[in-house]
């Protein structure tokens, strides 16, 4: 179990889940009190001593199942039930698989686990075409077992089962879907078990668990992240925002006391005959920040633009002075499209119909963008703002205008620039970082949350000094 | 401390008898916590029983809870101990003239410590249940004070030395995830994620604190609550939301929730004037027939 339990503490490692020696220890430590015949208790006490973000619990999981969640004989006695099923249907293809679905469907409404199981491993056998030895991860396996046994039929036939009719009401036909569709799911559960535990049991858990890893969401790459991803994404961006906003609202030197509070120092002397013994100091006062943003929200930007706004909504809801401008190569202030009582997708689809972005041909231009801003919106910005600037700097060999940026940055407090692009890739082609980048306070590349995690942990430190332009 | 449960079920089921209903994974994590000495992290949205848990643990193994709330600001003086200066004068005044040795040992005696929570908890002759509520509230540097506390079950008073816990309190820690907690904070811990509940264990939850509410009503209201978590929200109902909805239907007479009984009492789940648009936008529900 110890040797299991190390394989298992590396994979996670290798996934990115930062697990201490100490840890590694705890969770041997905790096996003793656990009982390892069920392993949904294994499972607690692994996730308890191993993995301290609930981030982290996806990848965990996935892991986990391929390393303890297997059932290690394939052929297990409901296996036989299952073949006489097949035989039964007499071979013919698209009826067999009819039949099948339908005995998986039955159970699945009847929650009969074993008879479930039975049939999921009939369906491998005769669907996924498994072949021994190859390294892959078993994904396309599922795909095909599902595809055979049509997903959309049983999904279908479970709905009628439940009570789909016409007339339903809304409420009622959600609360209706989501039950077949955590059905669907226990399915796709299932079946993934019994696939994983083939494969390991064909080729040892730490490389089965190699060739389907989850990357953790942290690490997922935002400009070319899926659908699914970004769902996660922004499902973690609000605690991130959250985060922020405390971060730039925090009193600028940690652990100083307020000023001297006289009047209370006073009072609190008479206590000990006039002597002052104690000062009392005022709270400190928290400064209340200003935030802008700046958002490039061009063609090219489209997925991290999405993604910065969605931030930036959520930075909205925490703080009170927030301003957004977006700008392609005009700048237009869009504060009011992500106020707290807009949703967010109404509001950004608002904003592409009203806002005045495209002046000219719908290529970025920041020169212009900073003039605008600088010319028109200059005085929202003031020594209490924090300007955040997000883009790839990526001017189109136009005006940089960096007299203005320079001319802002001075202004504010202080300048943040995140840049969507790989470091490398700065001040090539039409890319004018640096000359932006010496003119701000702090210049991040964030192309994946952790990168932005990093970028609010260190938004409140001191900055360092900007460089000015020589007037 | 000594381990006071022979399994994690009994651990479930004394938490039951109490009114608090564990899942598997919380019963397990409870048990390891008293079988290891280790401090338990909750974390998870708000309104999901974190302190409760701690609260029905108190009750459940009948030790006194001893709660520290964490805020911005919170510092040594009002967690660990405070030397009581009024005190401390007082005994100098009415000692004039008698050798500084004698005074100076005496001033810093436990006569004149004042006991913060923490400290409290250490000192305690009878096992304790510790609530650190909230500790991500605290700034990073603050959280460096509970360390000693979380590792060894001790605190260092330099005037008089360090004080080993008697008996080593139960620890919990609750947080909301505002903000990532320090590696050291976190590695002392058993970490408990506690999502919002399952359909199953919501209903287990309704029939268990509102006794009267028929069965067929607490599974409609509990696979609404579901539907609605699924729906982005600013803030989307938690456990006590749904018991006080549960609560407000009981006391209306409703006796079939339907869309117009749903939308007429959507403000008691939901606290944004937004999310209940967006979620009657979503489940189709008429709103402002109810709005005045």
């Amino acid at each position: 179990m110890i040797r299991t339990l190390s394989d298992f503490v590396a994979e996670l490692r290798e996934i990115g889940v930062p697990v201490s020696m100490v840890e590694a220890i705890d969770a041997a430590e905790a096996l003793e009190h656990t009982d390892l015949s069920d392993p949904e208790n294994l499972r607690a006490t692994l996730g308890a001593t191993l993995v301290k973000n609930a981030r982290h619990y996806r990848a965990f999981d996935a892991a986990f199942d391929v390393f303890f969640g297997l059932r290690t004989n394939s052929t297990t006695p409901d296996a036989d039930d299952a073949r006489f099923d097949g035989q039964a249907a007499g071979g013919g293809g698209g009826e067999d698989s009819d039949m099948l679905s339908e005995a998986i469907a039955a159970a699945l409404l009847s929650g009969d686990g074993d008879a479930l199981r039975g049939l999921i491993a009939a369906a491998v056998d005769r669907y996924a075409g498994m072949q021994p030895g190859r390294p892959v991860g078993g994904r396309y396996y599922t795909y095909r077992v599902l595809r055979r046994l049509d997903i959309d039929e049983l999904l279908a036939m479970i709905r009628t089962a439940l009570g789909d009719e016409a007339g339903l009401s809304a409420l009622d036909d959600r609360i209706l879907e989501d039950q077949a569709d955590e059905l669907v799911q226990r399915l796709r559960d299932e079946l993934e078990r019994e696939i994983t535990g083939r494969l390991v049991a064909d080729r040892g858990a730490s490389q089965v668990a190699a060739s389907r890893r989850v990357p953790l969401i942290e690490d997922t790459d935002l400009m070319h992240a899926t659908r699914d991803e970004i769902e996660d994404v922004e499902r973690a961006i609000a605690p991130l925002a959250r985060r922020l906003a405390t971060r730039l609202s925090q009193r600028r030197r940690h652990g100083s006391k307020g000023r001297l509070d006289v009047r209370r120092t006073i009072r609190r002397s008479l206590s000990h005959g006039g002597v002052l013994l104690e000062p009392q100091f005022k709270p400190p006062r928290k400064s209340k920040p200003e935030i802008i943003v700046m958002c490039d929200v061009s063609g090219s930007m489209a997925t991290f633009a999405r993604f910065t706004m969605q931030l930036t909504y959520a930075i909205a809801s925490e703080l009170s002075k927030v301003r957004v401008f977006a700008f392609i190569d005009g700048l237009d202030e869009v504060t009011e499209y992500f106020g707290s009582g807009i949703d967010f997708s109404d509001g950004l689809i608002a904003m592409s119909r009203e806002a005045d972005l495209v002046r000219r041909d719908g290529h970025s231009d920041y020169g212009r963008s900073f003039a605008d801003m600088w010319n028109t919106y200059g005085d929202a910005v003031t020594s209490k703002s924090t300007v955040i600037i997000t883009g790839d700097a990526r001017n189109n060999y136009r005006e940089t205008g960096v007299e203005y940026l320079d001319r802002l940055a001075e202004r504010s407090r202080a300048t943040f620039w995140l840049n969507p692009e790989p470091r490398r890739y700065w001040d090539t082609g039409d890319s004018v970082m640096s000359r932006y980048s010496v003119l701000c306070d702090h210049v991040e590349q964030v192309r994946t949350l952790r990168q932005l995690e990093e970028f609010v942990e260190q938004a409140a430190l001191p900055r360092t000094r900007r460089t000015r332009l020589a007037s | 401390m000594t381990q006071p449960w022979a399994a994690p079920s009994e651990v479930a089921a004394e938490l039951e008898a109490v009114g608090y209903l564990p899942d598997a994974k919380i019963a397990q994590v409870v048990y390891l916590a008293a079988a290891l000495d280790k401090p338990i992290l909750a974390e998870g949205p708000a309104g999901v029983g974190k302190t409760a848990l701690a609260l029905a643990l108190s009750e459940a193994t009948d030790r006194r809870l001893v709660r520290l709330q964490c805020y911005e600001g919170l510092d040594e003086a009002k967690a660990l101990y405070e030397w009581d200066y009024h005190k401390q004068l007082l005994r100098l005044q009415s000692d004039e003239g008698a050798a500084w040795d004698e005074i100076e040992g005496d001033i810093f005696s436990e006569a004149f410590l004042l006991e913060r929570p923490l400290l409290d908890a250490i000192r305690s002759e009878e096992p304790v249940i510790l609530l650190i509520d909230e500790v991500d509230r605290l700034e990073v540097e603050t959280e460096a004070l509970l360390l000693e506390v979380l590792d060894s079950y001790q605190v260092t008073v330099p005037e008089l030395g360090t004080m080993t816990a008697v008996t080593k309190p139960m620890v919990v820690l609750t947080s909301n995830n505002t903000r990532e907690l320090s590696e050291a904070l976190k590695r002392r811990c058993l970490y408990l994620h506690v999502p919002y509940p399952s359909i199953e264990r919501e209903r287990a939850i309704l029939a268990a604190r509102v006794p009267e509410l028929p069965e067929q009503l607490a599974d409609k209201i509990a696979r609404t609550v579901s539907a609605i978590r699924s729906i982005p929200l600013r803030k989307s109902p938690s456990v006590s939301e749904t018991i006080d909805w549960a609560r407000t239907i009981l006391a209306l007479g409703i006796e079939e929730l339907d869309d117009d009984s749903t939308s007429s009492t959507l403000n008691v789940l939901l606290k944004y004037q937004t999310d209940i648009e967006r979620v009657a936008k979503e489940l189709s529900l008429d709103i402002d027939q109810h709005v005045e």
